[in-house]
């Protein structure tokens, strides 16, 4: 026994390092009450569970099944032609594992992925094996999260599906160029086949609940997948236009960017040394919750000509600076889909301030109660008609307020700044915004 | 109504005793200034009001709210008793005068200052509760799976639900130490019972090593390069870290660190 779990450290250790660049750890997306005889249950907002020293939510036990692949991606620290040790868990100690730490409710469940065994259909077979042990002989009904092994064939995805609540492909590369340089194994048409096929899965089987009350479940918490930010020399705009594609055409719940970690010295990778582009993903993810929430477009955000987001400004402060002509917007009046638009007003708050404006008319320390970012908002709205008192135009107040976010970010990133070839907002701007007629 | 400018209500603590100090306030016209639950000390010349708690009394002010206000209303009120924020009692009884005078709108007055703090109080009792969710960690000993948290508001009868549909054919204890609580699990069956203290055996050795593998994983899926304790703090505040396993000693066999696993294994090859 003890024996066993030293090897199972081992594993583990190795198993978790592998698979710890996959960013999805959500476990949100099904709402799955507990049954008697078997363990555990999902939460549709889904539950963080710990987080870890870089600040990213613990929610699922994220392991490779293997780290065993015959592919070579010059990105990935799994390929074959890195001399590192390979191992792989047996179905039953990857129960084991899962049932335990479910148990003790370190996890929320398991995220299972893995390097390529022989071939695709091998990989998915075994996974397939893992996961019917752990449904149909635990009775494990806490997430699951698979990767999906692009290659393998149809029925064998299907399959795959049943067991799971969350299914992902990771196109990592966001162009097909990228992906023939650095990932020579596989194609945009090897990555978007079973992408679509999920998405069609999908779409049948919740017909089919809607007719039979014991149809089966296919991913039931939907389909995301994950790019890759900055291996390649692909632009903001390009990732967000493909992002936005991917939740029309497939339907997925998320798209999650990859700050590039080098992790292999290669001519066609960036120097391993330089700084993951932390700035630039937290930009990518600004702009991801602006299509999700807040009814932006991607081509309102990005263009040929502005391809890159400002570093120095969120994605929605830069478009509202762009577009001054539409404010400053009268909070008592304002339709939904504008208050979303005003910087320092989100979701929560834009709904509030609705709910608030049934009982009366709202003031500036209304809104500060609600939750509104005045900091940020004051130079886009008025109140009554007003705009806020002592709002001291010439300061420099103003454009230290509107730039908040850079004095908050732990560290500064001096390559990011070469990428940067948009002016710096500039005071005339701010008094622009702040003149604009009431 | 005459407001007499010292009337203290004191009672017992419970929540049914609460609504009786509403009822006693709207039978009489009068207005307390506090509304005093039993932990708080008396001086020698108390002057307060008791108010008995009444269960016919408390059932018709409790029954009241959404026949006058709204459901939603009636359940703010349960969930504002189970807070931590500052004279609760007063606040929900504010919260209730107002709602009795003009009902359903209440809901919807967020920019009055009794409405958005008693709202406010509870979104910190909901999100502390939903945290819980996640933090509560359980050790197994023999067939019990028993955990402690110190939450600052009264979360259990909050995480009650969740736990015991999750861990059906399990019997477990949540122990909340700041509240001297304890959430018992077993046979199918849930009970909320105090608990004055806990004193825990010492843990077997199958529930060390997985301490340990949790302790691992917990170290080895973080990414160095983006090491950003500012913003783990933000998500998950130092006062949770006491119960969590991850960050606890505990006995110890002997580990590798994932790095000198990693270069270790280069000297082996592929196997």
């Amino acid at each position: 026994m003890g024996c066993w779990k030293i090897d199972i450290f081992d594993k583990l250790t190795i198993l978790s390092d592998s698979a710890k660049y996959d960013v999805a750890c959500t476990s949100s997306g099904v709402e799955r009450s507990g049954k008697p005889g078997s363990i555990g249950s999902a939460a549709k907002a889904g539950i963080c569970h710990s987080f870890s020293a870089d600040g990213r939510c613990i929610s699922l036990l994220k392991v490779l099944m293997t780290n065993v692949c015959v592919y070579d991606c010059k990105y990935c620290i799994n390929r074959v032609s890195n001399d590192i040790t390979r191992v792989g868990f047996t179905p039953i100690e990857l129960a084991e594992l899962t049932i335990n730490f479910y148990r003790r409710n370190y996890i929320e469940g398991l995220f299972l992925s893995s390097g390529v065994i022989k071939n695709p259909n091998n990989t998915t077979e075994q996974m397939i094996k893992a996961l019917e042990l752990l449904r149909n002989v635990y009775h494990f009904s806490g997430y699951i999260h698979v990767k999906a092994i692009p290659g393998a064939e149809s029925e064998l995805i299907t399959r795959l599906g049943l067991l799971a609540d969350r299914m992902s492909i990771n196109i990592e590369l966001p162009s097909q160029e990228s992906l023939k340089l650095l990932a020579p194994d596989k194609t945009k048409e090897s990555i978007l086949r079973p992408m679509g096929l999920i998405s069609t899965q999908i779409q049948e089987h919740s017909t089919d609940l809607a007719q039979y009350r014991h149809a089966s479940k296919f991913v039931p918490a939907g389909q995301s997948t994950q790019l890759i930010v900055g291996a390649t020399p692909d632009t903001d705009h390009t990732i967000l236009t493909l992002t936005e594609g991917l939740y029309r055409k497939y339907h997925l719940k998320r798209v999650f960017f990859s700050a590039y970690m080098p992790v292999a010295e290669h001519s066609l990778l960036p120097s391993i040394d330089i700084k993951p582009p932390l700035l630039r993903e937290h930009r990518l993810y600004q702009a991801d919750w602006l299509l999700r929430f807040y009814g932006f477009e991607a081509k309102e955000l990005l263009d040929e000509q502005n391809p890159n987001f400002n570093l120095q400004v969120d994605p929605k402060c830069n478009w509202a600076l762009n577009h001054l002509e539409q404010f400053p917007l009268e909070i008592n009046k304002a339709p939904y889909e504008m208050l979303l638009r005003v910087p320092g007003i989100g979701v929560t708050s834009a709904q509030r301030i609705l709910t608030a404006r049934r009982s009366g008319q709202i003031d500036f320390s209304g809104l500060k109660k609600m939750g509104i970012v005045l900091k940020r908002a004051q130079y886009f709205i008025t109140c009554k008609g007003k705009i806020m008192q002592g709002l001291n135009i010439t300061s420099d107040g103003a454009i230290r307020a509107l730039m908040a976010d850079q004095y908050k970010l732990p560290s500064p990133y001096p390559e990011q700044l070469s990428l940067f070839n948009e002016p710096f907002i500039t005071r005339k701007d701010v008094q622009q915004c702040l003149t604009v007629p009431i | 109504m005459p407001d007499s400018a010292d009337l203290v209500y004191a009672y017992d603590g419970s929540f049914e005793g609460l609504m009786c100090c509403v009822f006693e306030s709207y039978e009489l016209r009068e207005i307390p200034i506090v509304i005093r639950h039993p932990g708080v000390p008396q001086s020698l010349f108390d002057t307060a009001k008791w108010i008995e708690t009444d269960e016919h009394k408390a059932e018709r002010v409790f029954n009241s709210i959404p026949l006058k206000i709204s459901c939603q209303a009636q359940e703010l009120v349960k969930l504002g008793f189970l807070t931590c924020v500052p004279h609760k009692e007063l606040l929900i009884y504010h919260f209730l005068r107002l709602g009795f005078k003009v009902g359903n709108k209440v809901m919807t007055m967020l920019t009055d200052d009794t409405v958005h703090t008693l709202l406010k109080a509870v979104r910190h009792l909901t999100s502390e509760s939903h945290k819980y969710k996640g933090f509560v960690r359980f050790s197994v000993y023999g067939e019990v799976l028993v955990a402690v948290i110190e939450p600052k508001n009264f979360v259990l009868p909050l995480l009650s639900q969740h736990f015991c549909n999750r861990f059906q054919n399990e019997e477990f204890m949540i122990y909340d130490k700041t509240h001297s609580m304890a959430l018992i699990y077993q046979s199918q069956k849930a009970e909320l019972i105090f608990v004055d203290e806990l004193t825990l055996p010492d843990v077997d050795r199958t529930e060390v090593e997985y301490r340990q593998l949790w302790k691992q994983f917990y170290n080895t899926i973080a990414i160095e390069g983006r090491t950003n304790p500012r913003c783990r703090m933000n998500l998950m505040p130092k006062r949770y870290w006491g119960q969590l396993t991850e960050f606890a000693t505990t006995p110890t066999i002997p580990t590798f660190p994932a790095a000198a696993l990693v270069k270790r294994s280069q000297f082996q090859g592929k196997s």
